[in-house]
């Protein structure tokens, strides 16, 4: 009972200010709701996909206020799968993505912009292979509201071009590489 | 003729001594030059698939290799020096241990996501599917340490036999190259 009061006189004195009202939300990664998928173009003939298994992330997001929305994501790139064990082998070695060297990819955004109609573009500093590069992220607002289970979640889209020479990659294979990050977070 | 004896090698072992030792060397230099080809170089898909099928016959022939060894007699050393002897034996069990080990690591790399391995377009190993976890990089890097390793053990392999024929004059080495 003391808890619960202590609870709400904090909840009632943040919603005092303004910036409080943005909730914090954990990307769904145990229920694995959430996606971090590439999309690369092989011989200029077709489309190759893949994915990265391991990441987490964290998001705070206002509806009210769009703009003060902040979001992180942590990439384990020695997760990248594109179902094929030799080339994911190839794709973690200097040539690609050095993951012995650069065991860690992020993204973190840096300012926000409310685009209307649930269209929104997120800035941020993206590190991939020791170089960190400001790039812009299309995404859109999928839902939000509450779960079946006692709990409340809010979903986006997002895509970004990335040219893998920003990057420094060393393989004979050069060009951009689409990312699409499809994200599903559970309020705290 | 064909069976070795206390004193001889047969045919069949000569035989598959130096057929070993020849797809061997052939599959180190292959195996080295292949790692670093260009994506889009001719050989790009062609090296890596003569080296996996290479390698699965050679797999299949070092098992007979061992199961034809357990049943025939082998060859007394000719040393008179035991520690020379014994460091001899040694050599050899490392030799089929590291053999081993790098054609099962190279089996492992080609079938961790499932796929099977077509050897020549002749006939298809299939997989057992992922055995343990970042299994194609494990079994990468093991492959390639035993893959020196073998390399480096059999340098000293045939200096050992330079050093029978010139030095102690013995039959070491000819008696792996004609039968009796």
């Amino acid at each position: 009972m003391n808890k619960l009061m202590t609870s709400l006189i904090a909840v009632a004195a943040l919603g005092a200010s303004h910036i409080a009202n943005a909730a914090e939300y954990v990307l769904d990664i145990k229920g694995a709701h959430a996606f971090i998928n590439f999309k690369a173009n092989h011989l200029g003939y077709s489309w190759l996909t893949g994915r990265f298994n391991k990441f987490d992330g964290k998001f705070s997001y206002d509806a009210n206020n769009i703009e003060a929305t902040k979001i992180e994501v942590n990439i384990d790139p020695a997760s990248i799968d594109s179902n094929h064990a030799a080339r994911d082998k190839h794709l973690r070695n200097d040539d690609f993505l050095y993951v012995d060297k650069y065991p860690t990819s992020k993204f973190v955004s840096t300012k926000v912009v409310d685009k209307g109609n649930g269209k929104i573009e997120v800035i941020g500093d993206f590190t991939l292979r020791g170089v960190t590069r400001s790039i812009v992220i299309d995404a859109e607002k999928i839902g939000e509201g509450k779960d079946p289970w006692g709990g409340y979640r809010a979903g986006f889209a997002g895509t970004t071009t990335i040219d893998v020479g920003d990057y420094d990659f060393k393989a004979a294979w050069a060009g951009k590489i689409q990312l699409e990050l499809l994200i599903e977070g559970i309020r705290q | 003729m064909y069976k070795n004896n206390e004193n001889q090698y047969g045919l069949v072992a000569i035989v598959v001594h130096w057929l070993s030792a020849a797809v061997i060397i052939g599959l180190f230099a292959v195996g080295l030059w292949m790692v670093d080809l260009n994506y889009y170089s001719d050989w790009y898909q062609t090296a890596p698939h003569y080296h996996k099928s290479v390698g699965i016959l050679l797999l299949a022939l070092t098992l007979f290799r061992i199961v034809w060894k357990l049943v025939n007699p082998s060859p007394k050393a000719l040393g008179e020096n035991k520690t020379e002897v014994i460091a001899a034996k040694f050599g050899h069990h490392a030799l089929y241990l590291l053999m081993l080990t790098v054609l099962i690591s190279g089996y492992l790399i080609t079938t961790a996501d499932g796929r099977g391995i077509d050897v020549f377009n002749w006939f298809t190993v299939p997989s057992m599917g992922e055995l343990f976890a970042q299994q194609e990089d494990i079994a990468g890097d093991i492959h390639e340490y035993a893959a020196y390793g073998i390399i480096a053990l059999a340098t000293i392999h045939m200096l050992a036999a330079l050093k029978h024929h010139f030095l102690d004059k013995d039959s070491t080495l000819t008696r792996m190259i004609k039968t009796k």
